[in-house]
């Protein structure tokens, strides 16, 4: 379905390697499953031509790896960035997390990526393999003889179904074309809990939140929290603890981190892509987001490289906190 | 009618330059409110991090109040200013997930308003005591 | 583990009156820590003190609990104590169960159940504190003033007054700044002249002052007491020691076209000049871009004139580096630009001028010698139509103006007017105004004599209007009183234009990392309280760089500036206050959130590096908080993500504890 194909980021790669440009290649490649696709580094061209993947599943932002892959590494890395990623990349760029100098990014449209959950809710469990056929995944399973047909578009993530920008807004080179930044419906979801009354929000998040296993898949991918220590690794934070001995970092967990990325999330939806519960965790980033952008004007993490957000910033005659709820209260 | 007798805990935030001060002014002027009001001096209201509010939430508090300096008048210059944007967004955030708005709260008080503070705590507890014990923050996890 | 002794004061009977005293230093003793607990009736008096003294020897103590009134009230007092003691001053903690207890409860019970839960969190606090020594750093003793109008003058004077050497920096060729262009001043009318130039010749005879005139600041580092400033000194092809200011070049001197800034462009002088005559320093300054010499190298006549020799056309900029303890800015104001204002014909006509165009007008060093002429034809107009609230007060969508009010319009157009019906009796003179301001000692007498004694004809309502047309000027207004539109035939018009900060002042705040407002102007560390001082430690404001002001208000605002840098001067060391902020750079990102919601500038970055686990190196950017400059606000904790700032005294555990003991 993607419209740039395996072989042009191959061969783009291959280039670069050769004349010396970057000295590895950040990329995907195969992992257990036909959708499972797991980050590598990349060194020769041997290992690209036999290991590189480029398909529906490739998911993966990038950008985050890019602290830990560059900080000790010496020469150029090249990394494919799909539009949402380059959001990221430039937040971090933003916050002193890697050398840029360090990177040339190849930026590469994106037609949206497969939601695995929604696939294997489509087909049943068991995929033994998965084969593209235009618009389609046709997908065997191990308990059928004949692979079922499953439609790209039905079984899109859902970041992708409200994909905010086909632009990329950071890169060195770029192949394809340029698309746009879209008046995505991103924020109807919350609005729709907004419209709810506070028992209904309280069921809808209870019921969600209980699902937590607590794995930090979500704090693990994002790219967000880059941060050195975590606050919930570090036992002097008051919020550290992975088991449920403390019952307080278990409830109040998410509502940290969805504060702590509140004004650096580029709603890149890695959270509830990696979410191995499908909780719908970006909801909690784009409430800050909607908020941020009714109380203080639209801002759009990492559009720009240096930008001020929100929650580090002021005005003298901003809302006050209480008038939050009295707008809320009006338009209802 | 049955009477509500549970008794709230209220933790209360207050910068040291102006809300505690202010606080010190309504003991100097014997002016009342509730002792389920309990104080936490803080350099500036901007010291107020969201995981103190929460933590207080957890252990069982009811309703949680952070007072500083009027906007402009921030010992600091800007501290409650950050204040300000970031309880918004917090306190958005609660309400969000289903936890009662009235339960949290931002008051400027100055060193000057001793009466403001005794009716701002007054206001604050009755308003809490009404909603009875908080179990929303405690139970958002657990699916009964 | 801590070994806290905890000390519950009766305060009398207003403690003890509404809470039990002994049940509470009895319910505190099983606390965590607590190794002695007792009631007295008063703490702070001396038996009181002297009991915590013997407490801590006799137990051992680590930690001081005062179970008393409100810290604002005695916490100095028994850090003192303890100090006394032999333990860090800072480890106590105050229990507020006065004012914030018993005065504020009729209970009994219900006040000592709070006091004890109060007693609770602060022992739950102390059990987490750690000793702080304050910092020391020294100080410079010599301070740079920014800006040499009369705010720096005035400022440099006094802190050289004092016995410290100062520096002023300025970036024209002489200084004295804008009161040197004036006429006279108001509301007394003496000659501005006249009382400017003493004070700069002071300034040029004073042993502690250095002037860097044609110069700029060009880098600052460093902080309170130890500022690190690089000074650019532009290269003026002048030997300032050895020119003498005889005015022989300039006479000489064939390029004689160039616009004159001092006259605003009125008039024109040559390529080497001196801005007026009583400049400071009084030395020769060639214009590179009008100099034939210094672009084709075509002329040397002023070389050859100059009986001193003092002519070097291969001069260069010269950096002077330069430390200080304290640095005043006195930027100053100019007025803004005129070119959005097309509806005042200022750009058609020349005959529409600005109020300091008007100064120079009429200033007997000015262009015209002092008689007021039209520049366009030199007649002397008959009819002048004087605009106020050019570009100030205007809304705040409307782009080409200023919000705030000017402040000084008002007097120096109610001046204008007045001098000119004095000058010249037969001419008709016409203010348009929105409001008059005019609160000052003599100001609104000042401006009723020339309502009421000079005739000036006063219109509230503003001018819509102005068209060229032949050699009148058709002023197009509204009456807002008599409710009617006014057409006036004028001569000439004058526009007292808004203010603004000087642009220098914008790039010079990012070097200090002082704030400033929306406008450009220099916020103070506190509106009401610290008028004179920048947030940023050992930066202080003089002058209209801080917002608008007339001459006697920068004038006692440079002196309270001096004051205030001779205060920090006068100090051998700066003792800090321990309770700042810290990163811990094995937990910091690097990724500058706090240094964004520092009020003062205290957080800056260095990279730094780490051993790793499998013993290689890693290079990290990481926060380092200056302990000198930092407040303690906190507001760069809570916007640490990774929790790696956290604040002495204030740390987030203590907080967290004092939370766990309240809610327990």
């Amino acid at each position: 379905m993607q419209t740039i194909t395996k072989q042009q980021l191959l061969d783009k790669a291959d280039s670069l390697l050769a004349n010396g440009t970057v000295t590895a290649v950040l990329g995907w490649s195969k992992g257990e499953f036909g959708y499972d696709v797991t980050p590598k580094m990349f060194t020769t061209k041997e290992d690209l031509e036999q290991n590189f993947v480029w398909n529906d599943f490739c998911g993966v932002n990038f950008s985050k790896y890019l602290v830990s892959k560059t900080d000790r590494f010496e020469g150029k890395i090249l990394v494919f960035l799909k539009p949402c990623d380059t959001y990221s990349f430039n937040q971090l760029l933003t916050e002193h997390r890697f050398d840029r100098e360090k990177v040339y990014a190849v930026g590469i449209p994106c037609e949206g990526m497969v939601d695995v959950s929604k696939l294997k809710a489509a087909t049943g469990d068991g995929i033994s393999e998965i084969k593209e056929d235009g618009d389609n995944l046709l997908v065997t399973t191990i308990y059928e003889d004949e692979p079922a047909t499953v439609p790209c578009r039905d079984v899109l993530l859902e970041r992708c179904i409200n994909c905010k920008s086909k632009k990329h807004v950071a890169y060195d080179e770029l192949l394809g074309d340029e698309g746009e930044i879209i008046d995505s419906a991103r924020f109807d979801e919350v609005a729709q809990i907004e419209a709810m009354t506070p028992d209904e929000r309280f069921a809808f998040w209870q019921n969600e939140l209980s699902r937590c296993i607590r794995c930090n898949a979500c704090r693990d991918a994002c790219p967000a929290c880059t941060c050195e220590k975590c606050v919930f690794d570090n036992p002097n934070s008051g919020v550290e603890n992975k088991a449920p001995a403390n019952s307080f970092e278990e409830k109040m967990f998410h509502i940290i981190r969805a504060y702590h990325v509140a004004g650096r999330c580029t709603d890149c939806g890695e959270c509830s892509r990696v979410c191995p519960q499908n909780i719908p965790l970006h909801l909690l980033n784009r409430k800050f987001i909607k908020d941020i952008n009714e109380f203080y004007g639209e801002y759009q993490a990492g559009a720009e490289v240096g930008s001020r957000a929100p929650l580090v910033d002021y005005t003298t005659d901003d809302l006050e906190p209480g008038e939050v709820f009295d707008r809320r209260d009006m338009d209802a | 009618m049955q009477v509500n007798e549970h008794k709230p805990l209220i933790v209360a935030f207050c910068c040291n330059w102006c809300s505690y001060a202010g606080a010190d002014l309504a003991g100097n002027n014997r002016l009342n409110y509730p002792a389920d009001v309990k104080i936490i001096r803080v350099p500036c209201s901007c010291r107020v991090n969201p995981m103190f509010i929460l933590r207080a939430f957890q252990r069982g508090a009811d309703g949680v109040i952070i007072c500083g300096c009027h906007p402009g008048d921030c010992h600091y210059t800007s501290g409650n200013y950050y204040t300000r944007r970031r309880m918004a967004a917090l306190f958005s955030m609660l309400d969000f997930l289903g936890i009662e708005k009235e339960r949290t709260r931002v008051e400027w008080v100055s060193a000057a308003e001793g009466a403001k503070f005794a009716a701002t705590m007054n206001d604050f507890v009755e308003q809490v005591t009404a909603l009875g014990e908080n179990k929303r923050l405690e139970d958002l996890r657990c699916k009964r | 583990m801590q070994r806290v002794g905890v000390f519950v004061c009766w305060c009398g009977s207003n403690i003890a009156g509404t809470v039990d005293v002994q049940a509470v230093s009895e319910a505190l003793k099983s606390e965590p820590g607590v190794v002695f607990s007792a009631n007295y009736q008063y703490m702070c008096s001396q038996a009181g003190q002297d009991m915590i003294k013997e407490a801590v020897k006799e137990h051992n103590l680590t930690g001081i609990v005062v179970c008393s009134c409100s810290p604002r009230m005695h916490e100095a007092t028994f850090r003192k104590t303890a100090a006394a003691a032999g333990i860090n001053p800072y480890m106590v903690e105050i229990a507020n169960i006065r004012e914030q207890c018993s005065w504020v409860h009729k209970d009994i019970a219900t006040g000592t159940e709070k006091a004890i839960i109060l007693g609770k969190a602060a022992i739950a606090k102390v059990n987490l504190n750690t000793p702080l020594t304050p910092g020391e750093s020294p100080v410079t003793k010599r301070a740079l003033v920014i800006g040499g109008g009369i705010a720096g003058i005035q400022t440099a004077l006094d802190i050289a007054d004092a016995g410290f050497p100062v520096d002023i920096v300025e970036t024209k060729p002489t200084i004295g700044g804008k009161m040197a262009q004036l006429d006279k001043t108001f509301p007394t009318l003496d000659c501005a002249a006249c009382i400017l130039t003493p004070k700069m010749v002071d300034v040029a005879q004073n042993e502690k002052i250095r002037i860097f005139s044609y110069s700029e600041v060009s880098e600052i580092k460093g902080f309170v007491g130890n500022f690190d400033v690089t000074i650019k000194k532009n290269a003026r092809y002048v030997k300032e020691d050895i020119c003498t200011g005889c005015g022989a070049c300039v006479e000489k001197c064939p390029m004689k076209k160039v616009p004159n800034e001092f006259n605003l462009g009125m008039d024109n002088r040559s390529a080497i000049y001196i801005p007026f005559a009583q400049a400071v320093p009084k030395v020769a300054t060639i214009d590179p871009n009008a100099c034939n010499m210094l672009k084709n190298g075509k002329c040397g006549l002023c070389a050859r004139v100059c009986t001193a020799g003092a002519i070097d056309y291969t001069q260069k900029d010269e950096y002077i580096n330069e430390k200080y303890g304290a640095i005043v800015v006195a930027t100053g104001f100019n007025p803004i630009s005129m070119d959005k204002f097309d509806e005042f014909a200022y750009n058609q006509s020349k005959d529409v001028i600005t109020s300091l165009e008007f100064e120079r007008l009429t200033n007997a060093a000015g262009p015209t010698a002092g008689h007021l002429e039209r520049p366009s034809d030199g007649k002397s107009p008959k009819t002048i139509v004087f605009v106020q609230c050019v570009g100030s007060r205007c809304d705040a969508c409307a782009e080409k103006g200023k919000e705030y009010c000017s402040k000084i319009c008002c007097m120096y157009t109610a001046k204008h007017a007045m001098l000119t019906r004095d000058k010249y009796p037969d001419t008709e003179v016409y203010v348009f105004y929105i409001d008059v301001r005019t609160p000052g000692k003599n100001f609104d007498e000042f401006y009723r004599r020339a309502v009421e004694e000079y005739g000036v004809k006063y219109v509230k309502g503003m001018v819509g209007k102005v068209t060229p047309e032949g050699d009148k000027l058709k002023v197009q207004a509204s009456d807002l009183i008599a409710n009617k539109q006014l057409h006036i035939d004028a001569d000439l018009v004058v526009l007292a234009a808004a203010i603004e900060p000087d642009k220098s002042a914008r790039p010079l705040a990012t070097m200090l990392t002082a704030s400033m407002d929306t406008n450009d102007f220099f916020t103070e560390a506190h509106p009401k309280l610290r008028p004179v001082e920048s947030p940023t430690a050992g930066v202080f404001l003089s002058g209209a760089c801080q917002g608008p002001k007339d001459i006697p208000e920068t004038v006692s605002q440079a002196g309270a500036a001096a004051s205030k840098v001779i205060g920090l001067l006068a100090k051998d060391k700066l003792t800090g206050n321990p309770c700042v902020a810290h990163s811990n750079e094995l937990m910091c990102n690097g990724c500058s959130s706090c240094e964004k919601v520092c009020a003062y500038g205290a957080i800056t970055y260095e990279n730094k590096e780490f051993r790793m686990p499998d013993r290689t190196t890693k290079i990290r950017r990481v926060a380092v908080v200056n302990p000198a400059v930092c407040q303690g606000c906190g507001a760069c904790t809570v916007a640490c993500p990774s929790g790696a700032m956290d604040l002495n005294g204030f740390a987030s555990n203590q907080i967290m504890a004092e939370v766990d003991a309240i809610c327990k």
